[in-house]
């Protein structure tokens, strides 16, 4: 594989609070190349949002990087501030929000937000800014782009406004892009299109993609590779038809049995039983053994494992290395 | 937006047939009309005359229809304690209430909108916490209270200012102006920061609430992820999302600044209508008083429906635009 | 259920888990965690007893033109009286009249005239809120519109026009004598709209509820259900409503007083003080002036703060 154009090492992020400092994302890594998309899964929670605010220099005070560092070709970008990160955002790295109803602003018109965004990181001229807008419209497939480009978000349908966000990731050709949630908020019927539209792009222009979601369906049918999160941390990271065949962490397994999927044409769906730990109130040792089926002493009172304890792609002292029997 | 404007132009109509009902009931039952109109000076023949003239014998509504048609006219008959007509004396004490409220309407509205950015962007600053908390003491302060101690302190231990009056005025004919002399000038500032002032604090406190909630959206977020300037944000995306809100009550706040002016006018004996109306309650010019509430809920009116109309100029979501209103 | 039975006297059981209920609720909490909440409620309490009881703390009684002396006319603060040797502690005014006793007694009219014109405008907004919501028809269409046309007009307009109109009517040699009373008139109708509109609002919702519709079916009368039912529902924003309309009614009174169209000289409020003040303020005699401001401010100020934190307090959702 090249050099990865994001590579995240060791990302922490820490939230200073009255009873004590928590920490919603702990000790993650992961590589993204060029042409790749990356899925993020986990429950709600999980620190995938914020992994993704963390990488793009958007944390909310007083959230902040604790330690890690976030690289963009080989630059570390985790210690940037004001202008300069300011300049990588939407330049460099684009990000793609959940719900296209409350990214646009309602009182500008599309052709004014990407021409805007556009001439704030390109050195073009007004003109050639507008014929940009109109071109990066027509990458997302919006029909009649000249007579669409001067209306308003609420004129568009929610698939069609998702797509206009996407445009307006994209605009300033950014080499990342972190989509939170894309489709999570958009009908079942444009969902699919819109991970199309996705995954298209990532190959026409060589993306880096980090897809954030909930939902394992989207990562099968998109993303190249995978890293499960619980609990802000890495669970289990690898590619998307191995984990998918044969899951190592037991939470993985969890959530794959809980993904509907007509193939398998089970009556019932499964469920992990309990839930998720809250930050400030983590068990000792793995933070997921209270919930988990193949729990032993190692679990409970041994430092709670990373990845390479499974070679590199399960934060688990017994992994499922066979294919689990369903 | 048809729809909606008649639906408003309706509501208006409303408001100046019942204000003008109250009007005339004063002017008909508070009071006797042929005082009213003709003062003290007067013969059988002219009593004669107007009581025929004014149709006191025929029925309520056609006496309610006559006396609207007058007012249109701005004939609101004569005052008792200056006997000349109000709608003459009206027009000449207008452009004296008008100028104040002019300035003082635009010191609130820049400094409201201005501050109110400020306490918004530097949320936690030392600053813009002394300016939220004298805020809160200027939202309790009566506004006489204000020019009192303006007054007190600018006029009376400094003298660095007048403390009544307009200075000296320049007549344009139609128009008495005191904004070409620097004594008017001097003589408008501390009436114009009494006046100014509580509204400036409401219109402040407003905005300030209205942005911390559009910077918390997600197309600030947004904006933000796509790289764009801090200016660029707070001021082309924050500030006109905040304004939508914040035009209505302004709007009506405006409208009120030419009702408060009748404290501040008095507080500094400034020669408006609002001097005019208290004079008028103290020595019971029914029809004076009458004069004045119709002028007044006519600028109201007026206002109002403005306001309404500006909220359709910045708002694209309440324009239907064609496509859509065909059926799209 | 199975609550033991319990075999105190009745008035026994009853009172004190309330009063602790009370003590220990929310409400309580939040008022002594803040300061600001504590240190207004004191100066409204010193304030309210200081006006109740003026004729038992003030040193004279400025009304009592025996007690006055032209010759102590403008004795600054501090200084003694010629002829009885107390001290003057907020100085006299131009008739030798007190300014401390004055202040004292301008406020028993000042938060008479307050108080006097809440209870007017709750009473009227909220039985008026209350038939429009649970009427309906055209007498709810000619209550609310009626208090959208007062409310297109600043409150202090409508009360100067309806103290105007009541002057006209009546006879100049009684306008004094009736002057604080009209006072309360006009301020209390002018400020029923708001009562009269959250009261509907809350109406229409708890109307719909579950319990009212009980009660109907159990077959009580209607006003029966409003009283008992729907009312106690309501209470909470009137409360908060009534708080502050009270500081308004008190800037309110004052500000007409001061114009000259409020309470007459003979019976001086806290606003006519300042207006008779505001005379001698270019002579020198700023105390005159200046401890009535200050009084009014502070009167003012506290109720208002009094009442920002009562609607937080009341209303968890709107503590942000």
């Amino acid at each position: 594989m090249t050099d990865p154009v994001l590579s995240v090492q060791g990302l922490t992020v820490e939230i200073p609070g009255r009873r004590g400092i928590l920490r919603p994302v702990d000790d993650v890594s992961f590589d993204i190349a060029a042409g790749e998309i990356l899925g993020v899964v986990g429950e709600s929670g999980a620190g995938k949002s914020m992994t993704g605010n963390a990488v793009i220099g958007l944390l909310d005070p007083p959230a902040r990087i604790s330690a890690g560092q976030v690289m963009l070709k080989g630059e570390p970008i985790h210690t940037t501030k004001g202008d300069a990160i300011r300049r990588i955002r939407g330049k460099r790295m684009g990000m793609i929000f959940q719900d296209p109803l409350t990214s646009l602003n309602p009182l500008l018109t599309i052709g004014d937000q990407l021409t805007e965004t556009i001439l704030q990181h390109l050195d073009v001229s007004e003109p050639e800014a507008r014929r940009r807008a109109m071109t990066a419209l027509d990458d997302v497939g919006i029909p009649a782009v000249e007579d669409r480009i001067d209306s308003y978000p609420h004129q568009f349908s929610g698939g069609m406004r998702q797509r206009v966000v996407i445009a307006l990731a994209l605009c300033a050709e950014p080499e990342v892009v972190i989509a939170d949630e894309p489709t999570t908020a958009l009908d079942v019927s444009v969902q699919a299109q819109v991970l199309a539209l996705l995954k298209r792009l990532c190959r026409e222009k060589g993306l880096a993609v980090m897809l954030i979601t909930h939902d394992m369906g989207v990562i099968a049918e998109t993303a190249d590779r995978v890293a499960v999160m619980y609990a802000g941390r890495m669970a289990e990271l690898g590619p998307v038809r191995d984990v998918v065949t044969v899951a190592h962490h037991p939470y993985t397994a969890g959530l794959m049995a809980s993904t509907p999927d007509a193939s398998r044409g089970e009556a019932r769906l499964r469920q992990i039983p309990g839930s998720m730990p809250r930050l400030g109130n983590l068990p000792a040792g793995c933070p997921f053994h209270p919930r988990c089926d193949r729990v032993g002493e190692k679990c409970r009172h041994d430092p709670r494992p990373d990845l390479s304890v499974d070679g590199g792609r399960a934060a688990c002292w017994f992994p499922l290395t066979e294919k689990a029997e369903t | 937006m048809l729809a909606f404007t008649i639906r408003r132009v309706g509501q208006s109509i409303l408001v100046l047939l019942v204000t003008g009902f109250v009007a005339f009931s004063m002017f008909t039952y508070v009071g006797d009309p042929i005082d009213n109109m003709l003062g003290q000076e007067r013969t059988q023949a002219d009593i004669e005359r107007l009581r025929d003239q004014l149709g006191l014998d025929q029925p309520f509504f056609v006496q309610y229809w006559n006396f609207l048609k007058e007012a249109a006219q701005g004939n609101f008959g004569l005052s008792y304690r200056q006997g000349r007509p109000v709608g003459e004396i009206l027009v000449e004490r207008l452009p004296a209430t008008l100028e104040l409220a002019f300035v003082s309407g635009l010191m609130a509205l820049i400094g409201g909108i201005g501050l109110g950015i400020f306490t918004a962007i530097r949320k936690s600053g030392a600053l813009s916490s002394s300016i939220m908390a004298l805020s809160l003491i200027g939202v309790s302060l009566p506004t006489f209270l204000i020019g009192v101690l303006l007054i007190y302190i600018f006029a009376v231990e400094l003298g660095w200012l007048p403390s009544f009056g307009r200075g000296q005025v320049v007549d344009l004919g139609f128009w008495t102006t005191g904004f070409l002399t620097v004594s008017g000038l001097k003589a408008l500032i501390l009436p114009a920061i009494t006046l100014g002032l509580y509204q400036m604090t409401l219109i402040m406190r407003l905005v300030r609430t209205e942005m911390l909630e559009v910077l918390r959206t997600d197309y600030i977020r947004f904006a933000r992820a796509r790289g764009l300037r801090e200016r660029a944000i707070n001021f082309r995306h924050a500030l006109k999302n905040t304004l939508v809100p914040v035009i209505t009550v302004t709007g009506l706040q405006l409208g009120s600044i030419i009702a408060f002016a009748i404290i501040t006018e008095t507080v500094f004996q400034w020669p408006g209508v609002g001097l005019l109306f208290i004079n008028a309650i103290q020595f019971v010019d029914i029809p004076v008083m009458a004069a004045y509430l119709m002028m007044i809920s006519v600028m109201f009116v007026g206002i109002n429906l403005i306001v309404d109309l500006l909220y359709f100029a910045i708002d694209p979501r309440l324009r239907v635009d064609r496509s859509a209103a065909k059926g799209h | 259920m199975t609550d033991t039975p319990d075999h105190r006297p009745p008035e026994m059981q009853a009172r004190p888990s309330r009063l602790r209920r009370a003590w220990e609720s929310d409400f309580i909490y939040s008022f002594t965690r803040s300061p600001v909440a504590m240190v207004s409620a004191f100066v409204v309490v010193v304030l309210v007893l200081g006006a109740v009881f003026a004729p038992l703390i003030a040193p004279y009684d400025p009304f009592n033109p025996a007690s006055l002396n032209l010759m102590n006319g403008f004795t600054p603060p501090g200084t003694a009286n010629q002829f009885t040797g107390d001290v003057f502690v907020m100085g006299s005014d131009d008739q030798g009249r007190d300014v401390f006793s004055t202040i004292l007694y301008g406020m028993r009219i000042s938060l008479f005239v307050g108080f006097a014109a809440v209870l007017l405008a709750m009473t009227i907004g909220v039985t008026l809120g209350l038939i429009a919501a649970y009427v309906g028809g055209w007498v709810e269409t000619i209550i609310m519109r009626i208090a959208d046309v007062q409310l297109t007009f600043p409150a202090i307009l409508v009360a100067m026009l309806i103290f105007g109109i009541a002057q006209g009517i009546t006879p100049p040699e009684y306008r004094d004598q009736v002057a604080i009373w009209v006072l309360i008139l006009a301020i209390g109708l002018s400020d029923w709209v708001q009562f009269a509109r959250v009261v509907r609002g809350a109406t229409l919702v708890e109307k719909n509820r579950e319990y009212v519709q009980a009660a109907r079916l159990v077959g009580r009368s209607g006003n029966a259900i409003m009283l008992r039912h729907i009312l106690p529902n309501v209470l909470n924003p009137v409360l908060v409503i009534a708080t502050i309309s009270l500081a308004l009614a008190i800037i309110a009174e004052a500000t007409l007083s001061f114009l000259g169209v409020g309470a007459p000289p003979t019976k001086p409020s806290l606003g006519t003080l300042i207006r008779i003040g505001q005379e001698f303020m270019f002579s020198g005699e700023w105390w005159i002036l200046i401890f009535p401001s200050a009084t009014l401010l502070a009167l003012a100020l506290s109720i208002n703060l009094l009442g920002d934190w009562l609607r937080d307090a009341l209303n968890p959702k709107l503590r942000a």
